[in-house]
């Protein structure tokens, strides 16, 4: 299994990564961290003739919080993992990223490959559905922001053009003061495998640990992840930690899923683990629950 | 990385990697597709990492690249030039064993040792980040590495008797 032949050209500059997607037209891919397209190009399921290297273009793999927080494209997963600025304006990221793959790839892997490669069982475009987030892209037009709610169109199919690259992504502040509860949950056959389901959980409380906010987000379950909305609309007055209107969400959720079936789960089976991980994944979200205080 | 404007659009055109390999400058000449696994194994015969699943599942192939462990099978060669890379041939100081690798054999955590360079390299660095693992610690930072034959207990009990042998060194 290797690669077909391709030509290597490698962007000094987002401005000049955007010109070459533009030369080169059709048959060109951005090589991010390689840990998806590498494989693909291994089974000769992708055979593009011209990669556009990012993995090295300077400005591009900063994290910084100013206001809101932002992590550049190609910041490592790993590296996005460790850091406490990240931990810190974003727990549900760190959360969900204990769930990609492995220390091995997470070290090349990129954040912004793997919302760009859009796979429906990764775990990363949950979270940022669930977090409200954007999507910063470079294109020949110049720039645009995409909300995490129109970024992913279908299977492996994002709303980014074929001349753009994913530069960024934001994701929006909240207040010092304000309460809050994340949690990331999945179910896998294997620790660090994709997600059968995943579930991202962000929740804003008020003083006295009533859910103000509630954002649930679902992955495995469609061709693209989904938000619990009907769950959330219930939870929005009840207590944070409530045994009953957790439940009562986890039903809600998987009301109305169509979940693919394949080798991994059948249908029935992701709709069933739906149902658990959203009641789970709210109760572990609460501050009362060990861990949960943010 | 040499590239002339010839070059620059024929997909076979070969151009010079520089790597350090354990420690040790090498050059090659290699198309842009070569993988930094075969690289390792057809270029500079360093044949100590295994190829097991050659699309990131298996771990066999991990080496160290600029100190952070990596699947060298879903690397490009040409993604690495300038870096430092560490292979399972860079382990021992000399004709003794490296800690990791003495605990491996006497614990039994190998058979047919088709993964255990992958695994070694993937411990070392498991004990660098975290010196005193737990066994959930071990098995889950372990979990993107395949073994076949020893069913984990062995490799496991290794990591726990390296873990104490490196603390104590
Ligand atoms: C064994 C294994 C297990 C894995 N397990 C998981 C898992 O559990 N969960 C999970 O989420 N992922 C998993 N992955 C995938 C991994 O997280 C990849 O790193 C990620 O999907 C892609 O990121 P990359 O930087 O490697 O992108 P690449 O492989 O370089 O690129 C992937 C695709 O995105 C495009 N792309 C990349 N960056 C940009 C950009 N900035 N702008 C526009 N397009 C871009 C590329 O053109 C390509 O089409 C696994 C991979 C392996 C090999
Ligand atoms: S050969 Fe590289 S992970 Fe299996
Ligand atoms: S010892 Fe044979 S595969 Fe691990």
């Amino acid at each position: 299994m290797k690669p077909a032949p391709f030509v290597h050209l490698s962007a000094g500059s987002i401005d000049e990564a955007v010109a070459l997607l533009l030369e080169h037209g059709d048959d060109v891919k951005i090589l991010a961290g390689g840990q998806s397209l590498v494989p693909l190009m291994n089974m000769r399921l992708a055979q593009p003739a011209v990669l556009v290297d990012i993995g090295r273009t300077p400005g591009l793999d900063a994290i910084a919080v100013d206001g809101a927080l932002r992590i550049g494209a190609t910041a490592r997963q790993s590296a996005v993992l460790r850091s406490p600025a990240v931990a810190a304006a974003a727990p549900l990221l760190t959360d969900a990223l204990q769930w990609v793959s492995h220390p091995a790839i997470r070290n090349r892997g990129t954040f912004g490959g793997s919302v760009a490669h859009a796979d429906a069982a990764a775990e990363l475009p949950s979270a940022l559905l669930a977090l409200d987030a954007e999507m910063v892209a470079r294109g020949p037009q110049g720039e645009r922001t995409i909300p995490a709610g129109d970024f992913f169109v279908t299977y492996f199919t994002s709303a980014l053009e074929e001349d753009e690259v994913l530069t960024e992504v934001r994701v929006p502040p909240r207040s010092p003061a304000e309460r809050t509860g994340a949690k990331f949950l999945e179910i896998a056959r294997r620790h660090g495998d994709f997600a059968l389901v995943g579930v991202a959980v962000s929740l804003s409380l008020d003083a006295e640990d009533a859910i103000a906010g509630a954002r649930v987000a679902l992955c495995g379950v469609a061709d693209v992840p989904l938000r619990a909305r009907a769950a959330e609309a219930a939870l929005v007055g009840t207590r944070a930690g409530d045994v009953a209107a957790a439940t009562e969400a986890g039903r809600l959720a998987a009301e109305g899923l169509e979940p693919p079936s394949d080798v991994h789960a059948s249908a029935r089976y992701r709709v069933d683990a739906a149902t658990t991980l959203v009641r789970r994944a709210l109760l572990a979200a609460s501050p009362t629950a060990p861990g949960g205080e943010r | 990385m040499a590239i002339d404007a010839s070059s620059r659009h024929d997909p076979t055109a070969r151009r010079v990697v520089s790597v350090v390999v354990n420690g040790e400058p090498h050059s090659a000449l290699v198309e842009s597709r070569l993988l930094l696994s075969d690289f390792l194994r057809h270029e500079l015969g360093l044949t100590g990492t295994h190829v097991g699943c050659e699309h990131g599942v298996c771990g066999a192939c991990t080496v160290s690249i600029d100190g952070q462990i990596a699947r060298s099978c879903t690397t490009l060669a040409v993604q690495v030039d300038g870096a430092e890379i560490r292979t399972v041939e860079g382990m021992a100081p000399g004709e003794e064993l490296h800690p990791i690798q003495q605990a491996f054999r006497r614990q039994h955590g190998l058979q047919c040792g088709f993964c255990t360079p992958g695994f070694l390299i993937t411990v070392e660095a498991l004990l660098r980040e975290i010196p005193d693992p737990s066994e959930e610690q071990i098995r889950e930072y372990l979990s993107g590495n395949v073994c076949r034959c020893t069913g984990y207990v062995g490799i496991v009990a290794a990591v726990r008797e390296a873990a104490d042998l490196m603390r104590e060194a």
